[in-house]
Parts: structure tokens; C-alpha cells; sequence
């Protein structure tokens, strides 16, 4: 990579960005591995929600007071952010949910209902994360549809051949993720995108491990349909975008009635908002959108290069560090991944593992990720996974494998 | 057959917070130390580790079984995980040998007084209280034999 990593003493001022970070947990310093699941918040996010309750509070589009103007200005302000960030064509396109999860179940039941018929198929991968698989089946069965799964490689890779195979006339969705939040695999999305459009079928991508990690260009993908969540990528939990292409949103019908995503009600009928006011049905979580600016800004302030080589040389360290250590074996070793190192260590359980190296301040997921699937596939019951973000630091990973040596030296 | 008299519940949990206050309130220390009573608990027969046995409301598995011997109640148990074993493994030294109607008065408040839920968490405390009242189950059923056995 063209662009050095980091260099330690700037990891320490962001450090000093994040407040939570500067605790200690059971009598040590906290070493936070957990930003699959969640990330931590800036300063910056933080003041924003503070400084919106504080100085702005209103309602949004519909007032004409100042407050309200300023709050509805503020929460557009998100919206242009976010369609600049993933490069979408149109603000029109940003539709603001509460996270990756509403914004696939949004997708599924509108386009599905609209679109899916009987026979019809839905092709996901092994490697999806169960919101990414339990709305195709609950649509599927409503639609009677059939969904099909693309398996993945011994390594974790989504197998390409295989999804070929299953690409027919009769595919209508695709959707798998950007990175996985198990095994950390960054997924082909471009080329799966294009051999699903060769068939004529909508590409959704889920990009909750990708926000806060790679470079996203919704464009370059050519997806149809891109999600986020906040909370994953230093911004505030409850919310997140879903990007549509324009001729798409615009073809389906709404997912939820209510208040600001109609034009006129009366008990006739009802016509409905333009975009993406037609899917953002009631008052939405302004304070939240708001703040995710924020993160946006926080993201893109550092440069996504410098985040990636940073990551990058930590995954690398990670690895060597638990590769040397006999009994741990990693699952998931795909050469493109995100920050995300997942294992397993012969004869101990994951929750033993969760649970002693919180006794030593360092916070680990353990279990099967919300990827029952892929934990069958590996014929595991779950794993230990560390994953990183941008404040994390190399000593950190010392802690980590100290305290893995300390409770195999124990139970050995 | 075990005939002596076992010490009282409340005994017993004096005892199991003394041996937690050994541990300067570290809490590595308290988890090594449950996982080593893990380590200490006898065997259960595979045969016993059906699905029926396993106690619900437990995150891990926990394998239960309960046996009569007079007017007392035994316990075996085994989990997949070491500290969920030293934790049932904490329940079995305090319940077993008692008599049912022991067992079912029994209030136990050693969790609170080692801080257990500080190093466990909440699901495993959680767990915990299913356990617990999964041998209360137990012992309510020996003691409804016994009522009708009489």
C-alpha cells in the first residue's frame, strides 16, 4: 500500500478522542476487541448528540420555526454525507433506518412482495449474517419463493463457482455481505454484482463490517441496494442508511404508513411521498442521524487508506501472534479480510476464553456471531473473535495473547 | 450410603465466601479458582449426558441428575464449559447430602457476598438461577415420593 500505516503516537491522540477508552476494567487497562459488534464514539459524535438536545431539538420537515428549520437542515446535512460517502448518485437514494437489519427486512418485504413470485429464487451465502438470511426467509415463504445458499470455501471465501451454478432466470435477489462480521472475508461484491445482473436479478449488499473499514463506492459496485449501521462505524446506535438506486425505490411500494411518507391522505385513498420520504415513515431518530455526520466526518478526517493499512498491520500481527500458538487454530484465513480475527482453542470453550481474558479487561465476542450457519459449517459451536478499529494498537494484541497463554497454561 | 449428618446450607456458604474472600476480590482469580473446582467435580457417566438432563436457561450446556439415598439427595452434573462446571460444581458441595425439604427452604446468598455476578456476568448468573432451580425441581419431586412412599 502506497500510504505508510499510522505511526504509533498518532494511534495515542486518536485514543484520546474516545473517552470510554481510557477506563479500566477488572483493575487493568481496557482492551476493546469487540467493534464487530459495536464501535466506540469520538468526541465528536458525542458532542453532537449533546449539542443537538442542548441547542436544537424540533421536529423535522414539517415546522416552520427556527428550531425546526435547523433541525431539518442538520438532518439533511446526514443525508448528503452519507450518499457522499458510499458515492451514491442522489441524496434521493439515502434512506435512513434504524441499522443494517431494518434496512434488509425493508428490502425484502417491499421489493419482495412486489417482485417475488411463486418459483422464484433468492441466492445468499453461507457466510451471511442471520439478518441477512431470516427476512429472505420469511419472504421467501410468503411469496413462495425459494431461497438458495451459495457455500463457502475451507478458508472462507464465498465460492464463486458454486454461485454460477446456482445464478438461473428464475434469480431474482442476491444478497450477501461486504465483509463478514465472523470471519472477516472481504466478499467479491462488484463481481457477484455483475454475474447476478447478467441474470437479470437486484444485488443487495450488507455492509455493516465494511463502514467503518473500507473504501465503499456504491457505483463502482453497481449494487442495487447498500446498507449501514451507525453504531458500527464510531456513530451512534438506532440508526443507519439503506442506499437504493432510484428506479428501484421508486417502483416499490412503501414498507411502513404512517406520518412523512405521504402526499395526501384522505379514507379513499393515499398517495405517498417522493423519495426517500416514502420509506421514512413517522418521526425518525433525528438526534442520531444528526450525530452520524459526525462519524462520517471523524472516518473520513483520518482517510480510509491510513484506517485500512492500520487495520491491516494489526490483522497481520494478530495472526502471527495466535498462529504461533499450537493449540489455537483461526477460522476463516480468506487473504482479503477486515479486521477480524476469529478462533477457536482445542479443548477449552469460547465462553471459558470470553470470560477469562474479561477478567483481564480485555473484551472479546464469543459464540456463533449470530452465523449459526457458518459455525455448522466448520462443524464448531462458536469461536472467540477479536476485531479491530482504528484506536487499537498492537500492544493491545500482546494483552490479548498473553492472556490466551495464560488460560491454556491453566487448563493444560 | 452416605449417613452422617451434612454440615447446614448456611455453613456451607460461609465457607465458600471465606475461600472467595482469599482472593483479594481479583477477578482472574476467582475465575481460575471456579474453573479449578470445575476440574475437582467427579465424572458424570456419558450415558447421562442426554438431552433430557440438560438444565434449560443455560447458555452453555449443563448436564443434571439427581438421585435419592435415604432421605437425602445427590447431585451429579458435568457442562461443556470449565466455568460453568465450577459454578454447578458450587451447588453441588453446598446441596449435596442435604434432605429435600433442605434443599427446597434452602436461601442462598453466598452469589452476592463472592460477587459473582462482577466476574460471571449476567447470563451466566442467569444460568445460574436456572441451575439452582432445576435442584429445587428435584428436590421437590423426592419429596412428594417420599410423602406418598410414607
Amino acid at each position: 500500500m502506497a500510504i505508510p500505516a499510522t505511526l504509533p503516537t498518532d494511534i495515542k491522540k486518536i485514543r484520546e478522542e474516545f473517552p470510554v477508552l481510557s477506563q479500566k476494567v477488572n483493575g487493568r487497562d481496557l482492551v476493546y476487541f469487540d467493534n464487530a459488534a459495536t464501535s466506540q464514539k469520538p468526541r465528536q459524535v458525542i458532542q453532537a448528540l449533546i449539542d443537538y438536545y442542548q441547542t436544537t431539538n424540533a421536529n423535522i420537515h414539517r415546522g416552520i420555526h427556527t428550531l425546526a428549520e435547523r433541525a431539518t437542515k442538520a438532518y439533511e446535512e446526514t443525508r448528503e454525507a452519507a450518499r457522499a460517502f458510499i458515492n451514491a448518485e442522489s441524496s434521493e437514494e439515502i434512506i435512513f433506518v434504524r441499522g443494517v437489519t431494518e434496512a434488509i427486512n425493508l428490502v425484502a418485504s417491499s421489493y419482495g412482495r412486489a417482485f417475488l413470485r411463486e418459483g422464484d429464487e433468492v441466492i445468499i451465502s453461507a457466510l451471511e449474517h442471520h439478518s441477512n438470511i431470516v427476512p429472505w426467509q420469511l419472504i421467501c415463504e410468503q411469496q413462495k419463493a425459494k431461497l438458495r445458499v451459495i457455500p463457502v470455501t475451507d478458508i472462507g471465501e464465498i465460492d464463486l463457482d458454486a454461485y454460477g451454478k446456482l445464478l438461473s432466470d428464475r434469480t431474482r435477489v442476491v444478497a450477501v455481505n461486504h465483509a463478514s462480521n465472523t470471519l472477516g472475508t472481504i466478499n467479491p461484491v462488484a463481481e457477484i454484482t455483475r454475474m447476478a445482473h447478467a441474470h437479470g436479478a437486484v444485488v443487495l449488499v450488507d455492509g455493516a463490517q465494511a463502514g467503518a473499514h473500507l473504501d465503499i463506492d456504491v457505483r463502482a459496485i453497481d449494487c442495487d441496494f447498500y446498507c449501514l449501521s451507525a453504531h458500527k462505524m464510531y456513530g451512534p446506535t438506532g440508526t443507519g442508511i439503506l442506499y437504493g438506486k432510484k428506479k428501484l425505490l421508486d417502483a416499490m411500494p412503501p414498507y411502513q404508513g404512517g406520518g412523512e411518507m405521504i402526499k395526501d391522505v384522505t379514507f379513499e385513498k393515499t398517495t405517498y411521498n417522493e423519495l426517500p420520504y416514502k420509506f421514512e415513515a413517522g418521526t425518525p431518530n433525528i438526534a442520531d442521524v444528526i450525530a452520524y455526520r459526525e462519524a462520517f466526518r471523524f472516518i473520513l478526517g483520518l482517510g480510509r487508506e491510513t484506517i485500512r493499512a492500520h487495520e491491516h498491520d494489526l490483522l497481520t500481527y494478530a495472526t502471527e501472534r495466535l498462529t504461533s500458538m499450537p493449540s489455537v487454530k483461526i477460522i476463516g484465513t480468506a487473504p482479503e479480510k477486515v479486521g477480524v480475527v476469529s478462533f477457536v482453542v482445542d479443548g477449552i470453550h469460547p465462553f471459558d476464553i470470553g470470560q477469562m481474558l474479561d477478567a483481564r479487561g480485555i473484551a472479546v465476542r464469543t459464540g456463533h456471531h449470530c452465523t449459526q450457519p457458518l459455525m455448522d459449517r466448520y462443524e464448531i459451536e462458536g469461536t472467540v473473535r477479536a476485531s479491530f478499529a482504528v484506536y487499537n494498537t498492537k500492544e493491545e494484541i500482546d494483552r490479548l495473547a498473553e492472556g490466551l497463554q495464560r488460560v491454556i497454561n491453566f487448563v493444560k | 450410603m452416605n449417613n452422617e449428618t451434612p454440615r447446614s446450607i448456611a455453613a456451607i456458604q460461609d465457607e465458600i465466601i471465606a475461600d472467595f474472600a482469599l482472593l483479594d476480590d481479583d477477578a482472574e482469580m476467582k475465575v481460575l479458582y471456579v474453573m479449578e473446582l470445575g476440574q475437582k467435580l467427579p465424572p458424570m457417566p456419558d450415558e447421562d449426558k442426554t438431552d433430557e438432563n440438560i438444565v434449560k436457561g443455560c447458555q452453555s450446556r449443563v448436564w443434571l441428575t439427581a438421585r435419592l439415598e435415604g432421605d437425602r439427595v445427590y447431585f451429579t452434573a458435568d457442562s461443556n464449559t470449565a466455568i460453568t462446571k465450577g459454578l454447578v460444581s458450587l451447588l453441588i458441595r453446598i446441596f449435596n447430602g442435604q434432605k429435600p425439604e433442605a434443599i427446597l427452604a434452602s436461601d442462598l446468598h453466598f452469589m452476592n457476598a463472592i460477587g459473582m455476578e462482577r466476574f460471571i456476568g449476567t447470563q451466566r448468573t442467569n444460568g445460574f438461577s436456572a441451575m439452582i432451580r432445576q435442584m429445587k425441581m428435584y428436590a421437590l419431586a423426592f419429596k412428594t415420593k417420599m410423602e406418598i412412599g410414607s
